[in-house]
């Protein structure tokens, strides 16, 4: 047991963690920001899961189907709690005046009307698809997200990407190095247990070793008194974890790429207008994008957001005020990256004849587009890596330009 | 016979929760007669039934959720007279001044602080978290407030699952249990009702079908108060019907989807759209009583007629004749007897028990004795323990947090007089018990419970259990009942050489052996 020896002179587990070999997480230090330019670019996923109504979110107020079609819980620019107007046509939810103010200072963007390649109603294989970046379900061994990290050259590879919730996304699963970390406060083992226990496993289990030694890293730097698990709804859950991320990825060391997950959407019943269910988690998501930008500080000039969702929710309401699995929806930027204030749509129309299979809104672009723009603009990925590894046999959906600033 | 330990550990770890310390002999048993070991519960089908005193049925449970709503808002209703004279405010600025009495009065579900006007499906979810017993250090914290009904529900339904699964023998049945649950999954964050139901709904329609057929099993779920609750059913409405007229709402197709997608014939298995839709309005009417009684006993599963679509339907290419009821009952009946099902339901029996990447002999042996078996649980249990791929698959599948929590207390011999600890280990660890963040349940993958955060965490609450229970034991004594001479040299002397019992405690409970299954 000499490894136990050595293990306990090292005192913090960060320091141990960096001078391990098998810690491949950390096998790359930063050395992203682009020298032409001087941006050290930042990107951040969250994954909307349960499917997003998007046109309860940014409400097409100028077609005239709309009204009729959301009944009851459609936005309007008056009464009680208007909608924000981004332009003549498109209404924000009055749940997002962050957003809205992001928007106003051309820092965030809508793209409408875009759907994945799926076109089926299942929220798992919906997911899938989005995660995977594959065109079809079946595919979840990595997402694309982590194989667009292992495109990146390597002088410039971002350090390791972080997932954020106690299991790691399909979008950021894969071969390239990943971190998690989870708001909560549990005492922790101590460094010398947990040493020990990365030995046993380096020689009898290599698979937990590899995950318990990752898990241990960037536990500590995210880790401070503001952390703390305090009482609150999914409102307050949704801010924390995106101010304990942000503060991970402010760090000069620390992950340039992250992704979460946010639940909840799956407004079958009762979903609400300006007010109610879907009110309130916009809420929270208005409030994480605010952490977001505030937690990142200086590094909020390079970031984008992107917010997606499996797919869009049914044009007209179902029998019990909720909307039921549909196809197309919305997909938001924010971030001081993004060339914004502006909702990029070629909007398809909510007539009958122009809704998708008579129900949904009809997706007219396609969401792989929307994030190999990104993709490119903030890391410089090829159209052909694109085409081919982050997005498999997806060359027909070009990549969305001027998305990045 | 010759002892085999690693037989015993894939009788006790792949299809039981654990070997139990003390003077159990688990192992020993295990080792000697590994399939008997596990196929003895088979033979005992009202084993697996769970009754004890405190345990109340749906509609006894419905009462008490309906009495404390009631009481709330009796409450509420108080306190905006009391309220009314005092402050002169605008009506529009007095609601928050409200619901903070609520809060305070302890009629509010949530704990000193918590916003009261969150929506009730996450005012309920996280109160595990905030309880005294956590795994925290007992630092100065505000007193806490009084549990109500529903709240005090879960923790019961809770304390005599986690009882049943510490106490019973090998916990085959158990893990089938869990299984079953998991599969025909509702979440209690869904609301106060689903959370109240969170247990009886698998004592009422899990638990007397596990060893008996699955059509029983489907019937049963899809019929329970939870599940109708927890997937929109109450609220659908046969758009032609009487009450869709009356009351100008209509279908909601949650319920139906997810039967076909998630409990039945899985995505893929040869539904459409149309199909989905069909199966909504068939099942239109499922419905449960509510508080006033008109339907039958409030919170009892009731067909109303007048909610009901009248017609024929077409689904999956037969039409079913309008016979009420009978129309839903006679279609369910159908799709478990779908080949689709029958592949699907092999498919995640031989992914949790066997390999995240199910060897397709296998499945398809299985498939066949559902088919054969018309959906034969006990038959399919069966077949399962009789396969070599069973015993001879490495034990590569990690132990889901349940199962960890669960697995560490029974070879501690440890009882749980008070689910606090687990329930909030659950919670941690991200498989907050009976609370799913979707109807598709838990993975079942290594993906999903080896990923490097829930590694730490394990690690961490190994520390913790380490901390508070490795004074008195013998961690080599310990390692003997998990795994006697299949545990590996290098687990023995990582327990040998701790620098303490109590690390030798955290580093056993973290030891592959007892991770993996």
């Amino acid at each position: 047991m000499i490894d136990c020896v050595e293990n306990r002179l090292i005192t913090s587990r960060r320091s141990l963690l960096l001078g391990g070999a098998s810690f491949a997480a950390w096998a790359y230090l930063p050395k992203f920001a682009r020298a032409a330019d001087g941006r050290d670019p930042r990107l951040i996923v969250v994954i909307l899961r349960g499917a997003l109504d998007g046109l309860s979110t940014v409400a097409p107020i100028g077609d005239p189907d709309y009204a009729g079609l959301h009944g009851a819980i459609a936005l309007a620019a008056d009464g009680a709690h208007p909608a924000i107007m981004l332009d003549s046509f498109f209404a924000l939810h009055p749940a997002m005046p962050e957003f809205a103010r992001m928007y106003r200072d051309k820092h965030a963007a809508v793209i409408h009307a875009v759907a994945t390649p799926y076109r089926d109603r299942s929220h798992f294989d919906g997911q899938d698809v989005l995660e995977s970046g594959y065109a079809g379900p079946g595919r979840v061994q990595s997402g694309w997200l982590n194989r667009a990290l292992e495109a990146l050259p390597r002088g410039e590879r971002v350090s390791s990407a972080l997932a954020v919730g106690p299991t790691t996304p399909l979008v950021l699963r894969g071969n390239a190095p990943t971190v998690g970390w989870a708001p909560v406060a549990l005492p922790q083992a101590d460094d010398d247990t947990a040493m020990r226990l990365v030995d046993l496993y380096r020689h009898r289990d290599p698979a937990l070793a590899m995950a318990l030694s990752q898990g241990l890293q960037l536990d500590k730097a995210a880790s401070g008194d503001d952390m703390k698990p305090k009482p609150g709804n999914a409102v307050a859950q949704m801010r924390q974890v995106a101010r304990g991320a942000a503060k991970l990825m402010a760090a000069d060391d620390g992950p340039r790429i992250a992704a979460l997950a946010f639940d909840g959407w799956d407004t079958h019943a009762n979903e609400g207008g300006p007010v109610g269910r879907l009110a309130f988690l916009l809420g929270g998501l208005d409030g994480a994008l605010a952490e977001f930008e505030s937690g990142l500080g200086e590094r909020w000039r390079d970031t984008v957001v992107v917010v997606a969702t499996e797919f869009g929710r049914t044009a007209r309401i179902n029998g019990t005020d909720g909307t039921d699995h549909g196809t197309g929806t919305i997909a938001l930027l924010a971030g001081g990256a993004v060339k914004g204030g502006r909702v990029i749509s070629d909007w398809p129309g909510l007539k009958l004849a122009n809704l998708y299979e008579g129900r949904d809104l009809k997706p007219t672009a396609d969401l792989r587009s929307v994030i190999k723009g990104v993709l490119q603009g903030q890391f410089g990925l090829s159209d052909r890596v694109l085409a081919e590894t982050v997005f498999p046999d997806s060359a027909g959906a070009r990549p969305m330009q001027g998305l990045v600033a | 016979m010759a002892r085999d330990s690693q037989a015993a550990l894939v009788a006790l770890n792949r299809f039981g929760l654990g070997a139990r310390g003390g003077a159990s002999g688990d192992l020993v048993n295990a080792a000697s007669d590994p399939r008997g070991f596990v196929k003895a519960e088979l033979g005992r089908p009202n084993g697996v039934l769970l009754e004890a005193p405190g345990l109340q049925s749906t509609p006894q449970l419905g009462r008490a959720v309906f009495a404390y709503q009631d009481q709330v808002k009796q409450a509420r209703d108080a306190a905006a007279k009391a309220a009314a004279p005092i402050e002169a405010q605008p009506t529009g600025e007095q609601k928050p001044v409200l619901r903070r009495n609520l809060s305070l009065n302890g009629a509010a579900t949530e704990i000193a602080g918590q916003m009261a006007e969150a929506k009730p499906a996450d005012n309920a979810a996280k109160p595990e978290t905030m309880q005294p017993n956590a795994a925290a250090p007992p630092a100065a914290k505000p007193a806490p407030q009084p549990l109500n009904v529903i709240q005090k529900t879960f923790r019961t339904e809770a304390l005599a699952r986690l009882q049943r699964a510490t106490l019973v023998e090998c916990g085959f049945t158990e893990r089938l249990v869990v299984f079953w649950s998991n599969h025909f999954c509702i979440s209690a964050t869904k609301g106060e009702l689903a959370r109240i139901w969170a247990g009886a709904f698998e004592r009422e329609a899990i638990r007397p079908h596990v060893l008996g057929r699955f059509a029983d099993m489907l019937k049963a779920v899809e019929q329970h108060p939870a599940m109708l609750f927890f997937l929109d059913n109450q609220q659908s409405l046969g758009p032609d019907s009487r009450a869709g007229q009356n009351r100008k709402r209509g279908l909601n197709e949650n319920l139906a989807r997810e039967i076909m997608e998630l409990h039945t014939l899985g995505v893929g298995g040869g539904y459409s759209q149309e199909d989905v839709t069909a199966l909504a309005r068939i099942i239109t009417g499922w419905t449960f009583a509510g508080r006033q009684g008109q339907l039958g006993t409030p919170g009892s599963f009731v067909f109303n007629t007048n909610a009901h679509q009248p017609g024929a339907q077409m689904l999956l290419g037969k039409s079913y004749e309008a016979t009420g009821l009978a129309q839903g009952e006679t279609a369910l009946a159908d799709i478990a007897r779908h080949p689709s099902t029958a592949i699907f339901i092999a498919t995640k029996f031989v992914r949790h028990f066997v390999a995240d990447e199910p060897p397709p002999a296998l499945v398809a042996r299985l498939s066949d004795i559902f088919v054969k078996t018309d959906g034969d649980l006990k038959a399919l249990a069966t077949a399962l323990v009789d396969s070599d791929e069973a015993w001879k698959a490495p034990l590569t599948k990690m132990r889901s947090p349940y199962d960890f929590l669960v697995a560490s207390g029974r070879l501690l011999a440890r009882v749980p007089e008070d689910p606090g600890r687990y329930l909030n280990g659950l919670n941690l660890l991200g498989q907050p018990l009976w609370s799913p963040s979707g109807p598709n349940g838990f993975a079942d993958t290594n993906a999903a419970w080896a990923a490097p955060e829930g590694m730490k965490l394990r690690l961490d609450i190994a520390a913790q259990i380490g901390a508070r229970l490795g004074t008195n034991i013998d961690p080599l004594d310990l390692l003997e009942f998990a795994a006697a001479d299949a545990a590996s040299i290098e687990t023995r002397r990582a327990v040998e050489r701790a620098e303490s019992r109590q690390q030798a405690l955290a580093l056993l409970l973290m030891s592959p052996e007892m991770q993996r299954r």
